[in-house]
């Protein structure tokens, strides 16, 4: 059982490359040894390194709430360290064991005053209705009709409670269906099964999170079948402690949780960048030529075709893709167009890189082409050495190794928590078409002489909307994720958005642009307040797509426009920078703003609208869209 | 045994291992209270892959009481 290693220590080599002031390389360390030995005894170490290093990183501070029916206390160091893996700083409040509808309903309980930024709602099915628990043979249907809308209700009121009171985002489990049920075999030919019922109070969960903007079901059911129902509870500690979870599962519970509140806290992958040989296909092109990989309906081929698949999936999510490979690029590429088996296709891919150069130098023309930091980048391949190598130069990569059987490759990218987005939006589903065709903008850029032909030959159009109930979420998402034309960097929920609304100083426009090569969707957002005689921009941000098209230009213009429309006599707005929007510093001074403060965190920067002057770029067409919903009177 | 023991619950308690005695108990270590007893009897069962009983700490007092019981459940197991 003793086994000594003659390998250095990995923890000793962590608190080295932090006593060095390698921050950034100590916390890959870090988190590589809590994704090898995740548990309660290596827990204490992780939380205390990262409280080193938690500062040099610009670590996301969160502040999490659980709310429970049970013993939840051995989950939360498991949960602080899982998160400062992902360099998310976690504060977590842990509400009284079973009154978590005390704690909703209660507008000054603990929870409300610990100002989470997300909840986690954790009942048992057996806490929650125990009557469909214990008892539901002796049941009859009204019986079961009756704790059935009960328990709707109770839900119903405890959800949208929290929803009226606080701005925190939700997430509710679902709950947990029996072993056996009570009437066996019997229970799916009964016309009120127990099965059925408590999936109906499910549904319930479900419809609540579709109804409520910032509230999300996390199927805990789904997390125990995937676990093994036998192997996830432990029927003796329940009874002894009330923690229902087996010592082995705990993490699995975490790492759940981790999948809503890596992307609630914007910590994520914008791009997943790949290798090619022995990752999207078996073996080597360059050795065994486009007859020779294994790819097709047949082990290993089909393996490769399933992570092709689950890769595809992610695409259609959101993510953006990349190749970064080693290669011959004539041969690469005749894979990728010609061979028949092949799902990833060239015009699935945002940027391309095949050479026999360094993979962090491709890297980091990747991410300079698709206008993301290198933190926004995942990395996929096969060999350790590439993967080390990556980590080294560029730590802020989150690189996945894959395993050595690749009928194991697609979980390491399903339900990886980088790769979850809780909202969907059309511009997530186009994503990548934006960036093929970006590819053809930058190469009509390279052909056309002067910048003003280049503008004129987008034929852009641009459209100004006030957002709606429809473009809520790509709003909140658009200030969660853009960090470069960025000029305030503040982040708001749909719940935030909704806040607004209902305060009618505030107007909140959405930019859409399309040129000659597609649309592009929802690209901006600018948020404003009239205060007095004068309009403050609280946020204006473009997304990276659009940069460097004077679209930045025509929206301060239309901003203008209307506060002169309104009779205001002053627009005025913040620069705070951040380490990462550099693009937008000069936004105010070069369209005639004057400086009017200068603070430790930003500049403040005014424009005149009785005297100077600012018209929209000629070259862009102008539409304003009024939208009726959310339309307030401004009189 | 009661060196892995110790290791264990100096990690747990975030002590040096110099610190941890096979007779240290809950009553000489501060940050050993009911709840990391509990933590302690989890990581155990998670490292050991063995199922200890919770709601008997009169029998788990001492590192070595600790070590001991882990000791009989592994050797029920085999």
């Amino acid at each position: 059982m003793n086994v000594e290693y003659s390998l250095p220590n990995p923890r000793d080599e962590i608190e080295r490359q932090i006593a060095v002031g390698r921050f950034a390389h100590a916390q890959t360390l870090l988190a590589s040894y809590w994704q090898a030995n995740p548990g309660l005894a290596t827990a204490p170490f992780v939380l205390s390194q990262f409280k080193k290093l938690r500062a040099a990183l610009g670590a996301t501070k969160v502040r999490v709430a659980i709310l429970r029916s049970f013993t939840v206390e051995p989950l939360v160091p498991l949960l602080r360290a899982a998160a400062a893996a992902s360099r998310i700083d976690l504060q977590v409040y842990v509400g009284g064991f079973n009154t978590y509808a005390q704690e909703i309903l209660d507008g000054s309980s603990g929870l409300y005053q610990f100002r989470p930024e997300i909840v986690m709602l954790a009942v048992q099915t057996r806490d929650l209705v125990p009557e469909l628990w214990n008892d539901y043979s002796r049941l009859n249907a009204t019986e079961v009709g009756d704790v059935v809308h009960r328990a709707t209700e109770l839900l119903r009121d405890l959800i949208g409670t929290f929803r009226a009171r606080s701005q925190a985002s939700l997430v509710a489990h679902t709950l947990e269906l029996p072993m056996f049920p009570s009437q066996g075999v019997f229970d799916l030919q009964s016309g009120y099964g127990q099965l059925a019922t408590i999936r109906e109070l499910n549904e319930c969960i479900c419809a609540c999170a579709r109804e409520h903007n910032g509230v999300y079901a996390l199927d805990y059911d789904a997390l125990i079948a995937r676990n093994g129902r036998r192997h996830w509870r432990d029927e003796q500690k329940w009874l002894a402690v009330r923690l229902p979870i087996s010592a082995n599962c705990l993490i699995h519970q975490v790492n759940e949780w981790m999948r809503f509140i890596q992307p609630l806290s914007g910590r994520i992958c914008k791009a997943l960048v790949m290798d090619l040989d022995n990752t999207l296909w078996g073996g080597v092109v360059g050795e065994e030529g486009i007859e020779g990989i294994a790819l097709g309906s047949e082990y290993p081929g089909s393996a490769y075709l399933d992570f092709q698949r689950s890769i595809l999936d992610l695409y259609h999510r959101g993510v953006i893709l990349a190749v970064c490979s080693k290669n011959n690029e004539r041969e690469a590429m005749d894979v990728l167009r010609h061979h028949p088996r092949m799902l990833l296709r060239p015009e699935h891919f945002g940027a391309i890189r095949i050479n026999w150069k360094e993979k962090a130098h491709n890297l980091s023309e990747i991410a300079a082409e698709l206008n993301v930091g290198a933190d926004a980048l995942a990395f996929v391949d096969d060999n350790l050495v590439e993967c080390e190598k990556v980590r080294l130069a560029l730590p802020e990569v989150y690189v996945i190794q894959l395993p050595s059987d690749p009928a194991r490759y697609s979980l390491t990218l399903r339900g990886n928590p980088v790769f979850e987005r809780l909202t969907l939006s059309t511009e997530d589903h186009n994503r990548n078409c934006y960036y093929a065709t970006q590819r053809r903008r930058q190469e009509l850029k390279n052909n056309t002489g002067s910048l003003e032909e280049f503008y004129r030959s987008l034929r852009q159009r641009v459209v100004f909307a006030d957002v709606s109930s429809k473009t809520l979420s790509r709003v909140a998402q658009l200030t969660q994720k853009t960090n470069q034309f960025n000029l305030t960097t503040r982040r708001y929920r749909e719940q935030d958005i909704v806040a607004m609304l209902a305060r009618p100083e505030f107007r909140i426009i959405t930019i859409s642009v399309s040129d000659r090569f597609g649309d592009n969707g929802i690209v901006g957002v600018a948020i404003t307040i009239d205060e007095g005689p004068a309009c403050e921009i609280d946020t204006l941000l473009l997304s990276c797509r659009v940069i460097g098209r004077t679209i930045e230009t025509a929206l301060l213009a239309h901003l203008i426009q209307q506060a002169r429309s309104r009779g205001l006599g002053l627009l005025k707005g913040w620069f705070l920078p951040t380490a990462r929007n550099a693009p937008a510093s000069d936004f105010y001074p070069s369209h005639g703003f004057f400086l009017s403060r200068k603070e430790s965190q930003g500049s403040l920067w005014q424009f005149d609208l009785a005297t100077s002057k600012h018209t929209f770029p000629e070259w862009i067409e102008i539409q304003e869209v009024k939208n009726t919903n959310y339309e307030h009177s401004y009189d | 045994m009661i060196d892995r023991i110790r290791r264990l619950a100096a990690d747990l308690f975030n002590l040096p291992a110099e610190r941890i005695s096979p007779s240290s108990s809950s009553a000489d270590i501060k940050a050993w209270d009911s709840l990391q007893h509990l933590n302690l009897i989890l990581a155990i069962e998670q490292e050991f892959q063995i199922q200890l009983e919770p709601e008997d700490p009169e029998r788990m007092k001492t590192i070595y009481d600790v070590a001991k019981q882990v000791e009989y459940k592994l050797a029920s197991r085999a």
